[in-house]
């Protein structure tokens, strides 16, 4: 195998080949399913088809998003998908009282302070953020079944269903809120000194640190921020709802937000990533659920297949790392 | 597999199945738009110590890693006694008896040294790791060497010096009869760097090959047998070492002749202001009580041995680790002391670790370069594009920092241009005082005199450096002033005439002779 002719340019050696693959692997992966699906499914290119993928995005997207800007400081939060649960829970106590947009605020304001809070005891106690999230999302659940008693609560008040089901221009609310997630998440990581901050941090903290950035309120920050987009995820998830009941949130929307996240090609060992990649990772995931749909795939091979392509993902990650 | 090679064989010698001798031929490797190598030919006796010597960027990591294994070329072949192998993975090479020592470290600072040395090679009885065999074999073969350690403490606590021999461990166990060394002295003071010359003749003398990477062309000259010559990822030429001069060297890696001594010191004008002033500054036990001002236009020099303080003084001044005591900049008082704040008010820190303390590894060149003065690139936060590429390439021409282009992981540069990127990256904004702590480690021959330039030049337009670094005479030739660190206290100052090599290794070691030779602090 070392005699390959010398004129080809290295690209096609084998740590480039990995290198590439990891680079562009989601784009390429998402411009064939794409051209497949436009080509064996009937009504697959269409604009309601395009709404209905986003419709099921969105709400784990605006999770994702946030997930994205964590991986990429080199931190995990497993809390963030019981901050969504409990802010729905939260809202829905508080309804009756103070009214829908306030009781919605409160509830996302709370998952900012469970953010900061993880934020908090990840950066000054020095636990490792996968172990202290998990602890704090226990504790975030617990509080949830305390307050409702593990009731399912249910709020009739249609003004509190606006933010969850109604359309600006033909598309939801959500949907948009999605969109300005996407937007700014990806404004400030790739064009602002924050962006660069939060990839030295994950990247090399030492030297990050050593370069004047203040790495605690750097990762502070981005706890918050994933707090924050669990709380917003979670006030659209009660208003489209409408019921709220404690748990736990990870199948709902911690799972396919990380699934998104890294087969988007975001590294999770920091420092590496970016939100388009995260947008893509969701639009191929759904497209091929959809398509999938389109097809009458049996759901069970859709999840078997999912799992791979998660794999997959982590497996190139990992390989272009790893290799020296 | 084929020849005589005795895996895990006699535990009598290192080495004693005959050293190998290898043979390279069109060798070429292309990385992305870089031609690391370009149509290489060589050929390694057995037994000898043969040098690779070139600039920064010219291949030799590269060549190295390829014979070992570690990297695949694009072209050419290599022959090991004589036949062809293909190695698929560094494995491979260990099969055949060929080592690799990375200019980087490669071991586990979490495990101890003696798994470490076995890490891969665990001897073992019926599937369990055989340690009483490992801790002989260790014993035997670190007394070989001179590695006086324990084996069972972990690698982070130990200096590089000792590092570097557990690496040397490390390709002995596996039976290596030909050891490629990268830059093996570049972390180690003049006494540690002899004692790894003698530590690799000893090597040959037992019938091990060494192929030596190194920018030193003293100690290349004294050590080798043989020398080769890259440029540009070109074989320039090989030759006997024998009649081979530090000059000729030069004039063949750089292709143009260069002077190599120092250049001269301009004096400070009399009564320049001080720029930054330590006081009374501790952290005990690494260092206590340490007082002094640098003055605009100086370059003092920090010497001392390993371990005597001098890397923490300066991480200390710079707000890295937590001291009491007070540190000024041009009589502003840094309060808090954190590195944000010292930068904010003109003071940088070159840190000891490129890899580890200096820079992204993962990001590209231009984000490293700006990362420590975004705000002189940006706009209320936002980074203004245009303004960050022109002024990264301004900086990174300034030290001679080559590279393909900017948008490239800082990992693809040569060690030598990644050190450069990272004096690079306190250029960005002109500081008022420079902590630069081994400032030309890894750097070849004609960087490290530009670099010195640069200090010169910094100097003149009014910088205040502190200078530490384990090439005595890099402090001697360069410092207007030296002070001298023992167990974390300065105990000697000298200016002008009265630095020499000899007074301040007195006061180094200090009264009681080699007494305080060793690992005070950690
Ligand atoms: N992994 C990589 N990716 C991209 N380019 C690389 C990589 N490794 C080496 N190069 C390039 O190949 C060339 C040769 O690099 P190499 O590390 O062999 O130089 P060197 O002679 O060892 O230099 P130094 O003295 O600075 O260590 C350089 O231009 C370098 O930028
Ligand atoms: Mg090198």
């Amino acid at each position: 195998m070392s005699r390959i002719d010398a004129s080809l340019p290295s690209r096609f050696s084998r740590r480039s080949v990995v290198e590439v693959l990891r680079e562009y692997a989601i784009v390429v992966s998402f411009l064939a399913l794409l051209i497949i699906l436009s080509a064996t499914a009937d009504h697959f290119l269409t604009w309601i088809n395009l709404l209905n993928t986003l419709e099921s995005g969105s709400i784990y997207g605006i999770v994702a998003v946030a997930f994205t800007v964590l991986l990429i400081v080199g931190e995990f939060d497993l809390c963030s998908g019981a901050i969504y649960v409990f802010v729905g829970i939260v809202a829905a106590k508080l309804q009756p009282d103070l009214g829908t947009w306030p009781s919605l605020g409160i509830g996302v304001v709370a998952g900012l302070g469970v953010g900061i809070f993880n934020g908090l005891i990840v950066t000054f106690l020095r636990i490792n953020s996968f172990i202290a999230t998990l602890a704090s999302s226990l504790m975030v659940v617990g509080i949830g079944t305390e307050v409702t008693n593990g009731f399912q609560l249910y709020i009739p008040d249609p003004d509190f269903a606006v933010l969850g089901n109604e359309k600006f221009i033909g598309v939801d609310y959500f949907i948009w809120i999605f969109f300005v997630f996407v937007v700014i998440g990806g404004f400030v990581l790739s064009r602002t000194k924050l962006g660069r901050w939060l990839y030295a941090t994950g990247g090399n903290s030492e030297a990050a640190r050593l370069s004047g950035i203040n790495t605690r309120a750097v990762r502070i920050g981005a706890f918050s921020f994933s707090g924050f987009a669990a709380g917003v995820a979670g006030a659209v998830l009660i208003s489209r709802t409408g019921t709220a009941i404690a748990g736990d949130g990870l199948a709902d929307v911690l799972f396919p937000a990380i699934a998104a996240v890294v087969v988007g090609g975001t590294s999770i060992q920091g420092g590496r990533g970016a939100i388009w990649r995260t947008v893509l990772g969701i639009f191929f995931l759904e497209f091929i659920r959809n398509g999938f749909n389109l097809l009458e795939v049996n759901p069970y091979y859709q999840a078997i297949i999912q799992g791979a392509i998660i794999l997959v993902a982590v497996g190139a990650d990992a390989l272009s790392r790893g290799t020296k | 597999m084929s020849d005589s090679a005795s895996v895990g064989g006699g535990p009598s010698r290192t080495a004693a199945d005959g050293a190998l001798g290898v043979v390279v031929r069109g060798i070429s490797k292309r990385y992305g738009g870089a031609q690391a190598l370009e149509d290489v030919s060589l050929s390694v006796a057995p037994g000898e110590v043969h040098a690779l010597v070139g600039e920064n960027g010219a291949g030799k990591s590269t060549l190295g890693k390829i014979i070992a294994g570690a990297v695949a070329p694009d072209a050419g072949e290599i022959l090991v006694a004589g036949r062809p192998v293909h190695f698929h993975s560094p494995r491979d090479a260990i099969r055949e008896g060929i080592a690799l020592i990375h200019q980087e470290l490669q071991l586990v600072p979490a495990l101890s040294v003696l798994d470490n040395v076995f890490l891969g090679a665990e001897p073992s009885r019926g599937g369990f790791v055989d340690r009483a065999r490992q801790r002989e074999r260790f014993a035997e073969l670190a007394a070989h060497i001179g590695f006086r350690q324990s084996p069972s403490v972990r690698i982070e606590t130990l200096r590089v010096a000792e590092q570097q021999k557990v690496e040397i461990l490390r390709a002995l166990v596996r039976n290596a009869r030909l050891i490629v060394m990268d830059e093996p002295t570049a972390a180690l003071t003049r006494i540690e760097a002899d004692r790894l010359l003698e530590i690799t003749r000893d090597l040959r003398d037992h019938g091990a090959t060494v192929i030596y990477v190194s920018h030193d062309l003293g100690d290349v000259l004294a050590l080798s047998d043989t020398i080769t010559v890259l440029k540009d990822g070109r074989h320039v030429k090989t030759g006997p070492a024998r009649g081979e001069t530090a000059n000729g060297l030069v004039t063949a890696m750089l292709g143009r002749s260069m002077d190599l001594t120092f250049p001269p010191r301009r004096q400070p004008p009399e009564g320049a202001p001080v720029v930054l002033s330590v006081k009374g500054l501790s952290r005990p036990p690494a260092f206590e009580d340490v007082s002094f001002d640098i003055h605009a236009g100086e370059i003092v020099g920090l010497a001392g041995l390993v371990g005597s303080g001098r890397t923490e003084i300066a991480r200390a001044i710079f707000g890295a680790d937590p001291s009491t005591g007070a540190v000024e900049i041009e009589g502003t008082r840094l309060q808090p002391r954190s590195p944000g704040n010292s930068i904010r008010h003109g003071l940088a820190m070159l840190p000891e670790s490129r890899k580890d303390q200096g820079l992204i590894m993962v990001r590209p060149v231009r984000e490293n370069v700006s990362i420590a003065h975004l705000r002189e690139v940006s706009w209320h936060g936002i980074i203004q594009a245009a303004r960050e590429r022109s002024r990264v390439a301004e900086v990174l021409n300034s030290v001679d920092a080559r590279a393909a282009n900017h948008s490239m992981a800082i990992s693809g540069l040569s060690g030598g241009n990644q050190q450069k990127a990272a004096i690079a990256k306190w250029l960005v904004k002109t500081p008022k005082a420079l902590l630069a702590d081994e400032p030309t480690r890894g750097i070849d021959v004609g960087a490290k005199r530009a670099i010195y330039e640069l200090i010169h030049r910094l100097a003149e337009q009014g910088l205040g450096v502190l200078l530490i670094s384990s090439e005595l005479e890099e402090v001697l030739g360069l410092a207007h002033r030296v002070l001298v660190v023992r167990s974390g206290r300065i105990v000697g100052e000298f200016v002008g005439k009265q630095i020499n090599e000899e007074t301040v290794m007195r006061a180094a070691f200090g009264e009681t002779g080699m007494g305080a030779h060793g690992d005070e602090a950690a």
